[in-house]
């Protein structure tokens, strides 16, 4: 009984939670302009999607490829900057490293518009002029700290000693940190990069913000601007949906294999 | 050299991407257009009855997503956490899908559906997206300390007597405040804070603060944008103080 309410309540609030994304595959099959207007089962605009053949499709492209970028490159530099600061923090003590853990803790506190606000009167004020540029290095400001939390547990979970037993074996600091502390570190050095590529693809005040009026578009400053000009392009709709069937499919994936890896952890 | 100076260029990056610009914020808020000190972004706020009217409705409805979020999440939480009620690891991946597509189109899909299904756009429908787009938020962390959690301080408090009742609300729910707290900070101030997906969920009939914001930054008033935003600080400042330094909340994350 008990099970059958969980269970039930589990269920309701997973449709609640799909209810938007099926509406959207659902009527990603259709060819309306409108969202909610049956107009019949057609491919349509998977066929538009992929041709390029369609109204502003170049624009539509570029977004994406504009949010691929920013989000690799962002949350790569993340990643290295992250890291070399964790083994950083890990190594300072008292004052200075309270101060270091509590100003890596304000991108992540603070929302979003004023994170945006605050980097675009940055960049006023250094003259620095906005674009590519300005929104990466934006980017890089709320993706490391992910990164910095990601890999500062694998830190202390590392034995110490490790690194100094390499460096008396006579290898060169370099070579003790490509091949002894790198491979340690490795499982938070890849969620750090997963947890700052997602923040940055999802943005979209802190790109709207710091963006400039040099006309980029990612894909959430396109929705908005879209979604302004009243009505969606419609080939959004199978874009969002094959988005979400990629994202789906990874994280199926991943989960899967965690599980395997920990049953056979538990099995040895 | 030593390791710990690796910290070094982090350092000098947070310094100019993180504590620059909040002092900027400061400096802008207090500076009328042509750099002299005042405080008349500050005072015109109060004097405002369209700003003033927007916070405190901003206010209200973060408010009132936290909490119906904290009482939808937590029971769903503690049901993908218990491993007697749900077997599959794959049920908390499900929760937390809908973070990963944009947020933007999440929002205006919600809307296109209320309006489809014959719902006026409003208040209803505003908390009912707000919900919609930050439940996961408020799943995952607490979710994430439940799993955690040291089984066997709730088969000790099982063991002296305690009714299951009392367990749950003596052991199991004091133990989890950390996943709570981090919940509310990563509901509460987004949702404040929020710009677009009010318009999207309400026609454009209600504005949320960080809209205003927005509006000000947007047409060039940037010293009345920076005192908005300095408001803004001021309450995540008072509400991170409530909700404990963070710093756990944020570890109850990851």
């Amino acid at each position: 009984m008990k099970k059958f309410l969980a269970q039930t309540y589990i269920w309701i609030l997973m449709v609640l939670l799909y209810a938007p994304l099926a509406f959207i595959a659902v009527f990603s099959f259709t060819e309306s302009k409108v969202l909610g207007n049956w107009t019949g089962f057609s491919t349509k605009l998977y066929e538009n999607l992929f041709t390029g053949r369609m109204q502003g499709s170049a624009s539509l492209i570029s977004a994406v490829e504009n949010t691929l970028l920013i989000a690799l490159v962002s949350a790569f530099v993340s990643m290295v900057l992250g890291t070399v600061a964790a083994i950083g923090i890990h190594n300072l003590s008292g004052r200075k490293k309270r101060a270091l853990t509590f100003v890596n803790n304000i991108p992540m506190i603070n929302p979003d518009v004023i994170t945006g606000v605050s980097l675009f009167l940055l960049f006023i004020f250094l003259h620095f002029s906005q674009g590519y540029l300005s929104v990466i290095l934006s980017h890089i400001s709320f993706g490391t700290p992910y990164v910095v939390l990601s890999v500062l547990p694998k830190l202390r979970q590392m034995n110490p000693n490790i690194y100094e037993a390499a460096l008396d074996l006579g290898a060169t600091p370099g070579q003790a940190l490509r091949k002894v502390l790198v491979p340690q570190l490795r499982p938070g050095m890849v969620s750090g990069f997963i947890l700052a590529f997602t923040m940055s693809l999802d943005d979209f005040a802190v790109t709207f913000f710091t963006r400039g009026t040099i006309g980029l578009e990612t894909l959430s400053t396109y929705i908005y601007a879209d979604a302004r000009k009243g009505g969606l392009t419609p080939e959004l709709r199978p874009l969002m949906t094959l988005i979400f069937l990629i994202i789906l499919v990874l994280l199926l994936v991943i989960n899967i294999r965690q599980a395997r890896m920990q049953k056979e952890k538990e099995n040895l | 050299m030593k390791r710990s100076h690796w910290s070094i260029p982090y350092a000098v990056f947070l310094a100019i991407f993180v504590v620059l610009p909040l002092l900027l914020v400061l400096v802008y808020a207090v500076q009328d257009g042509q750099g002299h000190f005042t405080l008349a972004n500050i005072t015109r706020f109060f004097s405002d009855s369209d700003a003033l009217g927007t916070f405190a409705v901003s206010l209200e409805i973060a408010i009132e997503n936290t909490l119906i979020c904290i009482l939808l999440g937590y029971p769903a939480a503690w049901i993908l956490a218990n491993k007697e009620l749900n077997r599959s690891a794959v049920t908390i991946v499900l929760f937390i899908l809908p973070m990963w597509i944009n947020a933007l189109m999440r929002t205006l899909a919600t809307a296109e559906l209320f309006n489809m299904l014959g719902f006026q756009l409003g208040k209803g429908t505003l908390l009912f997206g707000m919900v919609y787009d930050y439940l996961p938020f408020m799943i995952y962390p607490i979710y994430n300390v439940l799993a955690k959690m040291d089984k066997s301080y709730a088969e000790a408090a099982q063991d002296l007597g305690a009714t299951p009742w009392k367990v749950f609300w003596k052991v199991t729910v004091p133990l989890s405040m950390p996943g709570v707290s981090s919940g509310i900070l990563m509901v509460f101030m987004p949702t404040v804070s929020t710009f677009a997906i009010s318009e999207f969920l309400t026609n454009n009939k209600i504005k949320l603060f960080g809209t205003i914001i927005q509006e000000n930054i947007n047409s060039s008033m940037w010293n009345y944008g920076a005192a908005l935003a300095l408001i803004m600080l001021v309450i995540i400042g008072i509400s991170t103080m409530i909700t404990g330094d963070g710093k756990e909340a944020e570890e109850a994350l990851i």
